[in-house]
Formats: C-alpha cells, sequence, structure tokens
C-alpha cells in the first residue's frame, strides 16, 4: 500500500511539475549558452518522464498480467 | 530533381519491404492484422512510436514554434512525454494480455464482450471511423501536394498532384495489402530512424553554415521586445497549456495505436517502449521547435511559417538533405497512413463483417479477402475524394483537430472497460452519445459566421503543402496561430456572462476558430470530465453485466 501511495505520489509531482509557471515570462539563463530556460526546462522534464517510467516499470510493472504465457502460434 | 529521386528510392524501398512481408505472411486474419501477435521488443517500440509521431514533429512543430515560440514542446511534446507511455503502460499492456487471453483484435470487440453488448459496439466503432476517416483522406491529399510541391520546376510541377496523389495511394495500397501489420511495422522502422535522426542532422547540419552562433540568435531574440515571446512562453494562455495535457489521452484511444498493442509477442515489449518514448519524443521535437523559433531570428518574416524548416535546409544546407527531408515528409505520411488504413480494414473486418456472420459464412481464408478488398475499395474511395475536394482540404483539417479532443474524450470509456466492474454498456453508449454530440456542437460552432471580423494578420486555413502535411499527420496545434510573430488578432465572443475584468467568456472563438471554454481552456476540458461523469452516472443507474463476465475480466 505504501509503495502504491508513494508512485501516486511520484505520478501527481510530475505532473504538477510540468505547469511550470514560473518560467513562463523568463528567457534567461540560457542554458548551454542557447536554450532558453523554458525549453530546456521541458527537455529535462522529458527524461524526467522516462525516469519516472523506470521506476514505474521497476515498482509496479503488472507481472500478474503475463500470467499466460503461451505463445502465438508460429 | 534530386528530392524527387530521394523520394522514389524511398518508395520502391517500401514496395520491396511490403513483398518480403507478404511472402512471410499466412492467410489467417491474425497473421494479417496483427502479425501473429508476434512484434518483438525493439520493433514494437520503433512501430509504435511511428504510429504515433507523425510528420507534425518535424513540419508542423517547428512553423508553430517559428508563430508561438518555444512553448510549443512544452504544450505538445513534454505533455506528451507524461501522459503517453502511462497510458501504454496501464491502458496498453491490460488490452495486449486482454487480447491474447481472449483473442480480441480490436477495442470495440473488447467493449462488446466485457459489456455483453452488440449494437452499442457498433456505435462505438461507427464514432471511432468517423475520427479516423478524414486523416486517411487528407494523408493522401498531403502526399499528393508534396509530391507536386517538391518536383517544381519552372513555376510546373515534374508530378501533378493527381499523380503525386494516385503514388501515395498506390504504394499504400500495395504495402498494407501484400504486407498487412508485418509490412506496416517493417516500414515504421525504417521511418523512425529517419525521423529521430533528421532533427539532431539538421541542427548540426544548420549550425555550420549559419554566420552567427546559436547563442547570439536567442540573445537576440530574447532582447528584442517585439520577439522575446518567442522564447518564453507568452503567447500561450495557462489555460489551455494546461487543457493540453489532456489531449495525448486520445493517443492510446486512436484505434492503429490500440491495435498496435494488441500485436507485441510478450508484455515485455511494453517496458523497453514507456521508458524510450519520452527519450524518442525530446529528441525528435526538440531540434524542430529550437530550428522553429531560430528560423524567426535568421530568416525573420516568412510568408508561410509552416515552411520555415524547409527554408532553413534549403538556405543553409545541401540540397541532399533537402531530398532526405522530403522522403522523410511522404514516409511520414504513408506511415502513418498505412496504419489508419490497416486499422480501418480491422475494425471494418472484425467488428462489422466477422461480427455479423460473415466469418461463419465465408471463413478464415474469405475474411482476409474481404480486407483486402476493404483495403482496395476504401483507398480508390480516398483517392477520388482527394482531387475531388483538393480546394476544401480545411473541412479536413478540421476534422482531424476535433478527433484529437473526441478520442481523448473516449478514454474514461476504456478506463471504465478495464479497471471498474460496475461500469455498464449504458453508461459506455451515454459517454459515446455525448462525445459525438459535442464533436458536432462544436463543429456548429466553428462553422456559424463569426460576429467580430478577424484582422489580416489573424490564422488562415492551411492551404500550402507543408500546412496541410501538418494538419494530416498528428497532433493539431489547437493554439490561436497567426502569421506574423508580432501579430495580435482578436478572439470571437459567444456567450460571456459579466462584464470588464470580471466578464467569464463561457465560450468563445479563437482567431483560428478554435471553439474556447471558460476563459481559454479548451473544448477537451469539458469533453473529457463529461464523457468520465456521464460514464459513471449511467453506470450507477443501469444493470451490470452478469457475474460471468465481470469474473472472466477481473478474477485474473
Amino acid at each position: 500500500m505504501m509503495k502504491k501511495c508513494l508512485l501516486f505520489l511520484l505520478i501527481t509531482l510530475v505532473y504538477t511539475a510540468h505547469q511550470d509557471f514560473w518560467n513562463w515570462h523568463k528567457a534567461d539563463p540560457m542554458i548551454f549558452g542557447f536554450l532558453p530556460i523554458g525549453l530546456a526546462y521541458h527537455a529535462f522534464y522529458a527524461i524526467g518522464c522516462a525516469v519516472m517510467m523506470a521506476i514505474m516499470v521497476k515498482a509496479a510493472w503488472p507481472e500478474h498480467l503475463e500470467k499466460d504465457k503461451t505463445e502465438p502460434p508460429k | 530533381m534530386i528530392p524527387v529521386i530521394v523520394i522514389f528510392v524511398y518508395l520502391a524501398i517500401i514496395a520491396f519491404i511490403g513483398s518480403i512481408a507478404f511472402r512471410q505472411g499466412k492467410e489467417n486474419t491474425e497473421d494479417f492484422f496483427l502479425a501473429n501477435r508476434s512484434i518483438g521488443s525493439m520493433v514494437f517500440f520503433l512501430s509504435l512510436f511511428a504510429t504515433n509521431m507523425t510528420a507534425f514533429a518535424i513540419l508542423g512543430s517547428s512553423g508553430m514554434a517559428y508563430r508561438q515560440g518555444i512553448g510549443i514542446f512544452g504544450l505538445m511534446a513534454s505533455s506528451s512525454c507524461f501522459v503517453i507511455p502511462l497510458t501504454i503502460f496501464f491502458i496498453g499492456t491490460r488490452l495486449w494480455a486482454l487480447g491474447k487471453k481472449f483473442g480480441h483484435q480490436t477495442q470495440v470487440s473488447f467493449f462488446r464482450d466485457r459489456w455483453e453488448c452488440n449494437h452499442i459496439g457498433t456505435v462505438i466503432f461507427a464514432l471511432s471511423a468517423a475520427m479516423l476517416v478524414p486523416y486517411m483522406i487528407i494523408s493522401i491529399m498531403g502526399g499528393g501536394t508534396v509530391l507536386s510541391e517538391i518536383s517544381m520546376q519552372n513555376g510546373q510541377p515534374l508530378i501533378p498532384y493527381a499523380v503525386g496523389c494516385a503514388v501515395v495511394a498506390v504504394v499504400v495500397t500495395l504495402n498494407v495489402f501484400f504486407g498487412g501489420m508485418r509490412g506496416t511495422v517493417w516500414v515504421n522502422i525504417f521511418q523512425t530512424i529517419l525521423f529521430v535522426c533528421f532533427g539532431m542532422v539538421a541542427v548540426i547540419a544548420i549550425s555550420h553554415a549559419l554566420p552567427k552562433t546559436f547563442a547570439e540568435y536567442m540573445a537576440g531574440l530574447a532582447n528584442d521586445p517585439k520577439t522575446k515571446a518567442l522564447v518564453t512562453r507568452e503567447r500561450i494562455p495557462p489555460q489551455t497549456f494546461w487543457s493540453y495535457t489532456l489531449i495525448p489521452l486520445s493517443s492510446i484511444m486512436f484505434p492503429h495505436m490500440a491495435i498496435m498493442c494488441f500485436s507485441a509477442r510478450r508484455m515485455s515489449a511494453f517496458k523497453r517502449t514507456v521508458i524510450a518514448y519520452p527519450i524518442a519524443i525530446m529528441i525528435t521535437w526538440l531540434p524542430c521547435v529550437f530550428l522553429g523559433v531560430l528560423g524567426a531570428a535568421a530568416l525573420g518574416k516568412l510568408s508561410d511559417p509552416d515552411g520555415v524548416l524547409l527554408r532553413l535546409l534549403d538556405t543553409y544546407t545541401p540540397v541532399w538533405l533537402a531530398g532526405i527531408l522530403g522522403a522523410g515528409i511522404i514516409s511520414a505520411v504513408m506511415g502513418s497512413d498505412t496504419h489508419q488504413v490497416l486499422a480501418l480494414s480491422t475494425m471494418f473486418t472484425k467488428d462489422v463483417f466477422v461480427h455479423y456472420g460473415g466469418h461463419e459464412k465465408f471463413g478464415e481464408r474469405r475474411s482476409v479477402h474481404f480486407a483486402r478488398g476493404f483495403i482496395v475499395v476504401v483507398t480508390i474511395i480516398a483517392y477520388l475524394v482527394a482531387l475531388a475536394l483538393k480546394e476544401k482540404q480545411g473541412i479536413f483539417e478540421i476534422a482531424i483537430r476535433y478527433a484529437f479532443s473526441g478520442f481523448a474524450a473516449m478514454a474514461p470509456v476504456m478506463v471504465a472497460a478495464l479497471f471498474w466492474k460496475r461500469s455498464t454498456k449504458w453508461g459506455a453508449l451515454a459517454a459515446t452519445l455525448f462525445v459525438a454530440f459535442t464533436l458536432a456542437g462544436n463543429a456548429a460552432l466553428q462553422g456559424s459566421p463569426q460576429k467580430s471580423t478577424p484582422p489580416v494578420m489573424a490564422a488562415k486555413p492551411a492551404t500550402n503543402a507543408l500546412a496541410t502535411i501538418a494538419a494530416a499527420t498528428n497532433q493539431s496545434p489547437n493554439v490561436a496561430s497567426t502569421n506574423m510573430p508580432t501579430a495580435k488578432p482578436k478572439e470571437d465572443i459567444i456567450w460571456q456572462f459579466g462584464q470588464g475584468a470580471d466578464a467569464v467568456k463561457v465560450l468563445s472563438r479563437a482567431p483560428n476558430g478554435d471553439v474556447r471554454f471558460m476563459n481559454n481552456y479548451m473544448t477537451v476540458v469539458p469533453m473529457v470530465f463529461g464523457s468520465a461523469i456521464l460514464m459513471v452516472l449511467f453506470s450507477l443507474v443501469t444493470k451490470p453485466p452478469t457475474d460471468k463476465t465481470i469474473a472472466k475480466y477481473f478474477d485474473v
């Protein structure tokens, strides 16, 4: 149950982080010298989503759905 | 001429792949529609990604970024990075398991069995097909337009529009007709590689040829009050930005995406896919959005913002890269078109022909023949419509825009079917009819005469090749768009409470015609929540499926 709550919290946090209102009117700092902060933030956000999904796969993969291991006919 | 040669080489490769897939195929529907549920992990990821991310990611995104700024990435790409992998994780895996266990090949066959219904499934089929068909037509239109534009010499196309449409239609038909799902996914591998590599190659090639550095261009935009909005999110209302996080719910509800989920060999194929998906979206979209904004600095005002990427490539890169881009665009059009044709054929064969007794009457082998016949007929009709309504592409573009909201609003139906034992067929019917009704309402509002005349700078319907492709292939902009970076078009208020600063715009119409709800929320918001509420209410007051069916789907 605790694990489920933590994962739900993780998903909620990542979803909330998408609405980065604090970057709305900002262009600076330019990340790597040329990426406006609002763009760089969402590029890193995409990486964050991949990490979130890796955690989901590790912690909450629905193994029970794979119980039926019959191979499809070749 | 070089781009045309590159494109024809590409088309030859597609035909070749289709012929190999045909030789490996078997004459049964499971093999034809789902490649015998044998798609491996990497191919599954590449194909699912290609099905979902099409030419809009290259051309439409850069054109939108040119007009609206960097916010387009957060609006369309990073919201998809969050929502799509989660829907694949929670919904895609379950569809796969149920498909494997009970033999379902379409969403409708699952709904029918899950809710013990017959004609309600047909209603869901009809709505899904109605939202999918405009896609197919505009894909052929877009392909024909691109081929004629790209082959232009001295003002005359080497490949006229009608021939271009025919080339696309024939190649798609051959690929699906002979290759089925196997041929389609093999082509997708090639397509995704083109996609993912294209943006990075373009950025590197352009950076070497530009007179100034990227940093100087971006600083120039940020320091000029007229263009600063392009490196911030000022042009996108926060309500629209939030609303857009609901649009990617449509992804798993698109029949071609859901059907792909049935085709994986093992559920482990989903593991890599959900982790790699956000990274692949980022690699594809980031260079294109960045180049779109860069184009505003490097090229200035353009009469055709959707062509910004082609203009950058034309100006700063060698001709072979433009050729590869052309092949990339065509591949994107045809990659999605093949999946749409195959999905329609699968749905029509399984949900109508087989369901209403065709299979018992004609057998398995004849069902495949029926599916192939359907592919030919539907492509010929789409081709004829593409020729007859060439000047009315806007109608199909609007239809596609609403299809995203429509499929997103059908997501509560799928969630209820998978996770809520008490859900009923009447709830599903109420939600489906609500979606159909709101789509019709949106179309009527969009088509009604405007009270205020938009200024000259207001968005125009996409009539050029690139805009057509953009509209044809993927996530619709659905944000107010203008032709010039500094234009401020007016909106049309349909229904408003109060006056002045306290006024609440209940219904309004953005300059590009999109209907907005409660101060700039997109109509997808009431559609998704309305559909969910109706699903719950009608399920609670109607009789649930039998215990046997509930046990079948939940006691696993």
